[in-house]
């Protein structure tokens, strides 16, 4: 059981959805994006997942991509990125904390150092963009053994004879993107998602969360009812990216996950 | 890995697309089932003699195939050494090797059943044989061009509105090559079920590396054919610039089996390869990383961010290089140089006025390293160089490096 598991658990007998949120280490510097990342569980986070920034995210929007920018430019690291992690579980050792990016800043580390140190600082998952089942032998299975979730990502056009192979070697949660597209693109209506979770859900036990275009609390009740629950990432940094106190962006995060958890 | 250990070095790619650790399939999850159909319909259509008869009839009257090897007599006499033969592939229809490939990719996208076709380009070339092909078939084409290369290649992005195609300057990141990839991929995820991605270079997830190569192909089986029939051998070096290295892959791989030929890439060493990283040399100053689909050689920090680079050549501005080409590095099959801006400018100067040829600033690349090593070679020493595109679309940028004033 990874803290994942334990909290999708409670979420059950609590007859909760999961709200997740995302936000870039390090954007627009190390001690911001730590004080946000401390406060999310207060306002309501489940699961928080946390951006690794880097210079070519081919499958982010520009919020995302911009996010990142900021991250780099201010000196963000993959090792100040799993030591913020490090910090942040001094003060919460229960919620889960996912890394997502893209594999190079990973490899350029060492599969085998890199998950070493992902496990020590306390990371429960990793969601690599562009990493397809395919590529499983390269960090997927590694993590797995590793004792690391590793999140996949299903999409509109991974039809059902595909499905089997994405859900294989994958555990924590199914991440399912609601649109073929990049983060913060147009939203997807709950009525179009409903019957994809429910495909989604036929070929796998795990619970299914619903990310990209969900930017506003009835936005995120929508997608939340008819999933296990739902990720808000660029409504969340752009907000950190348009300068708003610490206190603002959590206000904020606070209502989504309200949102979230009306479902 | 020795290199006597290996039967033949064109059996490559591996089903999941791997030239030894080099290349597979580095893409999300919303492109995969694509990326697999495209595989399937390209296995398909390579063992198709209809498809191939399409490609021979477009490739002869439209594209003008094929293309000369001419034996460059002023140039050899000026250096003095080796027998220089440049296989013309300038004179292609748009001026470049760049269509050999797409007309390839265009007629599998239209028995994929897509109507829209996007591409990146660089120096403007790729997107200007895009634009063509898109144009002759009545298909939309909208072209992503980084916000740099589309100041510096002005005449290019003219030429490809001219077409009616529409082109996008992308203004993240540097503005180039890397840049507008990233968002063709954007593009591509997002209108996954009409689009067809047409890659300009021997580089993406598979099957891009290995189907670009075939496509370009074209250009060593004719030079191959034409040394043969000219000189009744083999040529003993064949040489290349490299951007991501399609021309390259193009020359070089009907002779990788013939262990006499030496085969040389070069690479852009832009102000030179050292460690202000000035220069876009991926095997010369990079290291293996992932990107764009594929695993291969870049330029990166320690940290795995990716470097941006610089070449004089908007074509060879890339951080990255072809997979087959990272194997070929690796193996020890091909040898892979660098020449520097300043260089391949005096080679450029040298052709014009001593072949009457006005190459584009990559191939100029690859001239500055024949420069170099031609006057060493005894005169029975065959050398074949790929002109693999005119100079037209450069002089702007000459005549800026020049200090020669072009308003009129």
């Amino acid at each position: 059981m990874t803290r994942i598991d334990d909290t999708f658990a409670r979420l059950r007998a609590e007859g909760k959805k999961a709200f997740v949120a995302y936000i870039m280490a390090g954007d627009p510097d190390l001690e911001t994006s730590l004080a946000v990342m401390r406060g999310l569980p207060a306002a309501g986070v489940d699961i928080i997942e946390l951006g690794m920034p880097f210079t070519d995210p081919m499958a982010d929007g520009l919020t995302i991509q911009l996010a990142g920018q900021r991250a780099l430019d201010g000196g963000q690291t993959l090792q100040k990125t799993l030591d913020m992690v490090a910090e942040f579980r001094k003060g919460d050792a229960t919620t889960p904390v996912v890394m997502m990016g893209y594999y190079n800043p990973i490899y350029s580390r060492g599969v085998d150092r890199f998950l070493a140190d992902a496990k020590a600082a306390g990371i429960d998952g990793l969601i690599v963009v562009d990493l397809p089942p395919e590529e499983d032998v390269e960090l997927c299975i590694p993590a797995q053994a590793a004792g690391i979730n590793f999140i996949r990502l299903a999409t509109p056009t991974t039809d059902n004879k595909r499905l089997p192979k994405v859900m294989q070697n994958t555990s924590g949660f199914v991440y399912y993107v609601s649109i073929t597209g990049i983060t913060g693109a147009a939203a997807a209506e709950a009525a179009d998602v409903g019957p994809e979770v429910a495909r989604i859900k036929a070929a796998t036990d795990l619970p299914v969360i619903v990310g990209f275009g969900i930017t506003t609390p009835e936005a995120a009740e929508r997608i939340a009812g008819v999933a296990d629950g739902c990720v808000v990432g660029s409504a969340i940094v752009k907000l950190v990216g348009e300068g708003r106190p610490v206190a603002e962006v959590l206000a904020r995060v606070a209502e989504l996950a309200a949102g979230a958890h009306r479902a | 890995m020795a290199e006597d250990l290996i039967n033949s070095f064109m059996t490559g790619p591996d089903e999941n697309g791997r030239f030894g650790i080099f290349g597979g399939r580095f893409v999300s999850e919303t492109l995969m089932p694509l990326i697999l159909e495209l595989d399937a319909c390209y296995e398909h259509a390579k063992t198709d003699p209809s498809f191939w008869a399409q490609m021979d009839d477009l490739w002869k009257h439209y594209v003008g195939r094929p293309s000369p090897l001419y034996f460059a007599e002023r140039l050899t006499e000026h250096l003095g050494g080796a027998k220089i033969y440049l296989k013309r592939d300038e004179l292609n229809h748009t001026g470049a090797h760049k269509i050999n490939n797409v007309l390839g990719q265009i007629l599998l996208a239209m028995r994929m059943g897509k109507t829209r076709i996007i591409a990146e380009t660089g120096a403007g070339q790729h997107g200007v044989a895009t634009a063509t092909v898109c144009a002759r078939f009545g298909l939309k084409c909208v072209v992503y061009m980084g916000a740099t290369d589309v100041e510096r290649q002005a005449p290019n992005v003219f030429r490809m509105r001219l077409l009616g195609a529409e082109v996008i300057p992308v203004t993240s990141g540097r503005g180039t090559l890397k840049d507008a990839m990233n968002d063709a991929l954007r593009d591509w995820v997002t209108n996954v079920r009409d689009t067809f991605y047409c890659i300009g270079t021997v580089a993406g997830p598979h099957p891009y590396p290995a189907m670009v190569r075939d496509f370009q192909s074209i250009i060593g089986k004719e030079a191959r054919e034409q040394i043969l029939e000219r000189e009744g051998r083999l040529p003993d070096t064949i040489i290349a610039a490299i951007g991501g290295g399609s021309n390259a892959m193009g020359l070089f791989y009907p002779f990788l089996d013939d262990k006499s030929v030496r085969i040389i890439g070069v690479e852009a060493g832009g102000h030179g390869v050292d460690d202000r990283m000035e220069h876009c040399a991926s095997l010369t100053g990079g290291r293996p990383g992932v990107l764009h689909g594929n695993r291969t050689y870049l330029l990166q920090d320690d940290d795995g961010q990716i470097l941006e680079g610089h070449s004089i050549s908007a074509g060879l501005d890339y951080p990255g290089i072809g997979p087959e080409h990272a194997w070929l590095h690796d193996v020890g099959r091909a040898e892979y140089v660098s020449i520097t801006d300043r260089e391949a400018l005096e080679a450029f100067q040298l052709c014009c006025v001593t072949e009457g040829i006005i190459p584009a600033l990559e191939p100029s690349h690859a001239l500055a390293h024949v420069v170099k090593i031609a006057p060493t070679l005894p005169a029975d020493h065959l050398i074949i160089m790929n002109m693999c595109g005119r100079g037209d679309k450069d002089i702007f940028t000459v005549a800026r490096h020049l200090g020669f004033d072009m308003k009129i």
